[in-house]
């Protein structure tokens, strides 16, 4: 065996990256492609009233506006089965279908013009009247409902009960109980998304910055009422989602309706600002902990209750609460979940979705406990350990959470903490270390993947899966390689195309534990059935089967694939593979674990702080290329640092509107924001869950660094910051 | 972008006479902050005036200073080895500007005439009383954290944002204008006029004008000077407060002081107040800390901006200590 | 008192709004017809078809469309492409010979300098840049000048290690 999976690999796409000829969707460019720019709405609750088009119809270049008022009608079928990435109550936004305006930057009209200026012109020419009501803009809490009934049937129920959380809350001789609030939080991908539609008769090619080409082709489907086999839809590279590309969001429509309007192909490329009102973001969320302990740090009680923002015409929701449920081993635990309904564009999962902005809470709420207990982080967390899911009452398929502790405070250095706040410092320079646990459920759906093996010796092997950048390319070559027992450079691995053999989402950190397996699958299918061949001619064949005529061919080594396909007369063989969930989820629990430790460096006077090393340690199962992996996890981190100290959108209530919707001033980390981040992953192996033995790291990775940070501050300054990000007004007040 | 024009200026007098005449029409150099401007449509030319190709770049030591060409690419100023020596405080607050690919391409010139980043500004979505003036100015009670605690109206709290022109106050710079009223020298302090009921005049500059030049005189204080700048992100970002601070001290005695504070002021801002505290005064730590508490002397924040008066005194107390040696 | 200068009439070229123009991109002479409008960043994309050069925020606040203008480093979003007429223009699609590649390039495979790759071109052409300005005396020097590049996939620390690698300094 070549021994792939494990092995550092460099990146496979690696030389199309640093060249530039690697292709992202807008980069498709069909002939005679026109170009599309939105009109959107400029108030965040009413009804179109009139919309003057004239002047833009005028315009240089144009070929089409369309609004409301001339759109056709869209089928807008409803789909058997909602897709996993859709709230499950509520309307997706129909676009053009009528003039009622549920947020401020919805899209109202689309001007259709040869060149991209002309249509970004022509789109500001385009007048549109409102009769304007009065809007839910403002993030009440007060206002909260519980979820729907399909809402909390698909697990974010509006309450959850063990034991008797509040008695024991009373009765607790120490307790903390404070409200935490997350901002509003936009994933700000580098690449903006971006859709270049043709139509050829009835059968339509979508180029679409997507996290799941299968299901955007599903949705365009029902949406126009068309069959999924007229669709194909085709992103070999995505410049990043982190959650962004999940769903199939209103603009791939109206670029496919414009390519139809004006029977040419048409880009439709979100700005930046546009971005904002588009493609989702992590909502605006308060919490509220109460912890009851012991005074020797035993936790008696845990209440965590979650207020959070979702639109007026969708109910997004999302697992906050799931951490209250199953990090410590606490008796008695409940949980409520409210939504509160805004004239905002919907919400969505961003990296990390719900389960950071939990931990978020309970994290910091651990922190005060510990606090009020004078004891040491750590060591509380390790009293309340969990041995088996309290929640499900299930064993753990794998948790190496111990080990996640001891290794990242060893190398963090964590001994040398003085436990007094505002009690480390270089020179004016306050010094804080803090801690936090990190969680992250595992799943895996159900793939398939075909693979080929040509008579010159090389393979290749598809699915329709995605990479916004972990690696999908890479590691599935390196589970391909091994399966078949090939070096990687013999190995091609293809994604991005709904022409391959169907996947499931490429988000919550499933595409290992998923695609893995169905490659693996698709690998021993080709092989065995190249193995399988009639042994012609091959006098050394002893037995009927083939395989132990040609297993020993090399001792450990791979059959001679070329030399039996040459032998048959063959170029080529092909077969596919599928995996999918067994009964591991009804016998384990399933969690990626980790622990984050953070040193902070506040400046006493200006209160500006800064995050310069951060240590984190990860138990995600199995890691097939730890190369890989380790820019994953570091990448996540970073993203832990923006959601700490940087990140959120300006929203202005009276026009419900992000008021920082760009790079400039909607901050995120830059270069020097980050200067030692270690990221180790602890030995663990997790075949309970998936025969590869993967966890999955993409969401761990940003999980828990917000509030090792935020613990970390305090440490620094004995002030308690409990709204991100930490920025120097709230130091300074 | 809306539709506009565009031509390149042959020569001097050409691009003033054209500028005079054409209504709508603006001068384009660096590029860096026109084609944001242009990109959001929060500007909308007729047409633009190509002055690249004007001889205005360079960096010219004289015995009583230093002429820097208004075309003078940022970068290149940050790296003059003269001016790094003379005049620390302006290479500093350069380097401490935008990007290195900003700096590559902005002009000195141009960058005196950067736009304010307020967001209502910069969102043609919401009313903003400088891009569209008498739409009215929901700065005042809206996401404020970054506007300005001085020189505001009830018209316009917007920031001038740039760092430059905070450092030229602290060396007493002149901006050279070439008009069709021919050439004249303004004091950078007049050149940025505060918002008052018009907003949108942002300078002195009339139609025709172009600055030629920045003149920094030979100065004592210039040499120690300091440019601090404080911000969220460690880099690339405006300032939420900034101070230029030059001395010019006999001894263990400060002579005199200049004082200039950017991020928190419509205008770059001197404080006039806290110079006055420390001409005469003896070079110690609390005398400097003492004057810095003036820093926030007539200051009008709002909820969103009320933490930059102390972060304001903060950041003029620390660049004083550092360029008094005293840090 | 009325000048001279305001009097007379101005020499310059007639305004005009499409232009057909030369862009030197990687040595070669294209001619391209553009409206007066179109970026430097749009003309590569659209109207060359040099895609290498990415378009993350067409602001200058993401570093991703840097190219060298003049052998320096700048934002081709933020300027006009009948401004750049005639001045030689390198692109990420100008960096390898064939094959071989830039060794800023393979220092970034090597160090696993991205993962998405959308900002890496813009990151590579602005690390070329900042190594034609000698700033990579230090690790903290690099992040610095490196900070109109954003990497929202967050490989900050192996951006600094591979440009630091092909600077030829020794950590």
């Amino acid at each position: 065996m070549t021994g792939a999976i494990g092995q550092p690999v460099s990146r496979i796409e690696g030389a199309a990256k640093v060249t530039g000829t690697a292709k992202y969707a807008a980069e498709f460019r069909p002939p005679q492609m026109a170009h599309a720019a939105l009109v959107l709405s400029t108030v965040p609750k009413g009804r179109i009233t009139q919309i003057d088009t004239a002047a833009a119809e005028r315009a240089p270049g144009v070929r089409a506006v369309i609004t409301h008022l001339n759109a056709p009608r869209l089928a807008y079928n409803e789909m058997p089965e909602r897709p996993v990435v859709d709230p499950k109550s509520g309307d997706q936004l129909r676009v053009f279908q009528g003039p009622e305006i549920f947020f401020s930057s919805q899209p109202v009209g689309v001007v259709v013009a040869d060149t991209l200026e002309q249509a970004d012109h022509a789109a500001a020419l385009v007048r549109v009247a409102y009769e304007t009501s009065a809007a839910a803009t403002e993030f009440d809490p007060r206002r909260g409902r519980p979820p729907s009934e399909a809402t909390a049937k698909a697990g974010r129920p509006g309450g959850t009960q063990r034991g008797d959380a509040d008695r024991a809350f009373a009765a607790a001789p120490v307790k903390v109980d404070a409200v935490y609030v997350q901002p509003r939080e936009h994933h700000n991908a580098m690449e903006p998304h971006a859709t270049v539609a043709t139509w050829e008769g009835d059968r339509l090619t979508l180029y679409d910055k997507t996290q799941w080409v299968d299901n955007d082709r599903s949705e365009i489907a029902h949406v126009f009422g068309i069959p999924e086999e007229n669709i194909r839809v085709i992103d070999p590279y995505v410049g990043g989602a982190f959650g962004s590309g999940l769903r199939t969001w209103p603009h791939v429509t109206i670029a496919a309706l414009a390519a139809r309007q004006v029977g040419r192909p048409v880009r439709l490329e979100l700005s930046r600002r546009e971005l904002y009102y588009s493609v989702g973001f992590r909502p605006h969320t308060a919490q509220r902990v109460a912890l009851g302990a012991e005074r020797d740090g035993t936790l008696t009680a845990l209440v965590h209750g979650a207020a959070q923002q979702t639109s007026t015409y969708e109910e997004y929701a999302e697992a906050i609460l799931d951490p209250a449920r199953m990090t410590y081993a606490c008796p008695n635990v409940r949980t409520i979940y409210r939504l509160v309904e805004m004239n905002t564009n919907s919400p969505c999962p961003m990296r990390t979705p719900g389960i950071a902005t939990g931990v978020l809470a309970l994290e910091l709420a651990m922190d005060e406990l510990a606090v009020a207990l004078g004891m040491d982080p750590v060591e509380l967390r390790l009293k309340n350990y969990a041995e088996r899911d309290p929640e499900k009452n299930l064993p753990w398929s794998s948790k190496e959470l111990r080990a996640c502790y001891a290794t990242a405070a060893e190398r963090f250095g964590w001994s040398r903490r003085s436990p007094q706040p505002r009690s480390m410092r270089d020179g004016g320079t306050l010094v804080g270390y803090g801690m936090a646990t990190a969680v992250y459920p595992s799943h895996r759906a159900a793939a398939a993947a075909s693979a080929t093996i040509f008579a010159n010796g090389t393979a290749l092997v598809r699915s329709a899966a995605s990479d916004m950048g972990p690696g999908t390319y890479t590691s599935m070559t390196q589970v391909a390689a091994d399966t078949l027992g090939m070096p990687v450079d013999r190995v091609r691995f293809e994604l991005g195309d709904t022409d391959m053999p169907k996947a499931p989402v490429h988000g919550g950190s499933i595409t290992m534990a998923s695609i893995g397996p169905a490659v693996r699958a698709a690998c021993e299918a080709v092989r065995a059935k190249l193995l399988a061949l009639p042994q012609q001619g091959d006098r050394a064949a002893s037995g009927t089967s083939a395989e132990p005529a040609y297993a020993g061919s090399r001792p450990g080594g791979a059959p001679p694939y070329a030399e039996i396909l040459r032998r048959h007369g063959l170029d080529r063989i092909e077969a596919t593979g599928e995996a999918k969930p067994g009964d591991e989820e009804r016998k384990f629990s399933s969690y990626a674990f980790g622990a984050v430790f953070a040193e902070v460096r506040v400046d006493a006077e200006t209160g500006t702080v800064r995050a310069p090393r951060i240590v984190g340690a990860y138990d995600v199962g199995r890691v097939v290329n730890p190369r890989l992996a380790h820019s994953q996890c570091i990448g996540g981190m970073v993203g832990g640092i923006g959601m700490a100290l940087l990140e959120a959108a300006d929203w202005d209530a009276r026009y419900g509107r992000v008021m920082n919707a760009n790079l400039a001033e909607y901050l995120v980390p830059v270069n020097p924001d980050v200067i030692e981040i270690d990221a180790v992953f602890v030995p663990s192996d997790d075949r309970n869950f998936n025969p590869i033995g993967a966890k999955g790291l993409a969401e761990i990775a940003l999980c828990g660094v917000a509030p090792a940070v935020a613990n970390a501050v305090y440490h620094a300054t004995g002030k308690r910051i409990r709204e991100l990000p930490i920025t120097m007004e709230k130091l300074l007040a | 972008m809306v539709p506009f024009a565009y031509a390149a200026a042959p020569d001097q007098a050409d691009a003033i006479a054209r500028a005079a005449q054409a209504r709508g029409a603006q001068f384009i150099a660096g590029g860096t902050d026109m084609l944001q401007l242009l990109q959001e449509r929060v500007t909308a030319p007729s047409e633009l005036i190509d002055i690249n190709g004007l001889p205005l770049a360079g960096v010219d030591v004289a015995q009583n200073g230093v002429r820097i060409g208004a075309l003078t690419r940022l970068a290149d100023v940050a790296d003059d080895e003269h001016i790094r020596q003379q005049y620390p405080v302006v290479v500093q607050a350069l380097l401490a500007s935008a990007s290195p690919q900003v700096r590559n391409m902005a002009t000195m010139g141009g960058n005196l005439l950067q736009r304010t980043r307020c967001l209502y500004f910069r969102d043609v979505a919401a009313p903003c009383n400088k891009r569209e003036p008498g739409s009215g100015c929901p700065a005042q009670d809206g996401v404020n954290r970054m506007n300005a605690l001085l020189g505001g109206s009830p018209h316009c709290i917007a920031t001038y944002p740039g760092d430059l022109a905070v450092a030229l106050m602290a060396v007493d710079a002149e901006v050279e204008v070439a008009g069709t009223a021919g050439p004249r020298r303004i004091p950078i302090e007049h050149f940025h006029v505060v918002p008052g009921a018009t907003p949108q005049i942002e300078t002195v500059l009339q139609p025709g004008d172009l600055i030629t030049a920045l003149l920094l005189p030979a100065s004592a204080f210039a040499r120690r000077s300091h440019y601090l700048k404080v911000r969220d992100r460690a880099s690339f970002e405006w300032a939420l407060a900034s101070a230029a601070v030059a001395l010019d001290t006999d001894g263990s005695t400060i002579r005199q002081a200049r004082v200039a504070v950017g991020g928190v002021a419509t205008k770059p801002w001197r404080l006039s107040q806290v110079e006055q505290a420390l001409a005469g005064q003896p070079l110690r730590a609390d005398v400097l800390r003492t004057a810095a508490e003036r820093a926030g002397d007539g200051a009008q924040p709002r909820p969103g901006n009320a933490f930059k008066v102390e972060l304001m005194k903060h950041t003029v107390a620390r660049a004083l200590l550092t360029v008094g040696g005293q840090a | 008192m009325t000048s001279t200068v305001s009097e007379r009439e101005s020499a310059i070229a007639a305004p005009q709004q499409d232009f057909d123009t030369t862009l030197i991109v990687n040595g070669t002479a294209h001619r391209v017809r553009v409206d007066a409008r179109t970026t430097l960043l749009d003309a590569l994309r659209d109207r060359l078809e040099l895609t290498g050069t990415k378009k993350g925020c067409a602001l200058g606040q993401c570093g991703a469309c840097t190219v060298l203008l003049d052998g320096r480093r700048v934002n081709a979003c933020l300027t006009l492409a009948v401004m750049q007429q005639g001045k030689p223009i390198t692109t990420i699609e100008g960096l390898a010979n064939g094959d071989k590649l830039h060794p800023l390039q393979d220092a970034f495979i090597e160090h696993d300098g991205f993962q998405c790759g959308y900002c890496t071109p813009g990151q590579i052409m602005s690390g070329l840049g900042l190594i034609r300005e000698g700033r990579t005396r230090s690790d903290d020097e690099i992040r610095e000048h490196m900070n109109g590049n954003i990497c929202r996939c967050g490989a900050y620390p192996n951006i600094v290690a591979a440009i630091k690698q092909a600077a030829g300094r020794r950590a």
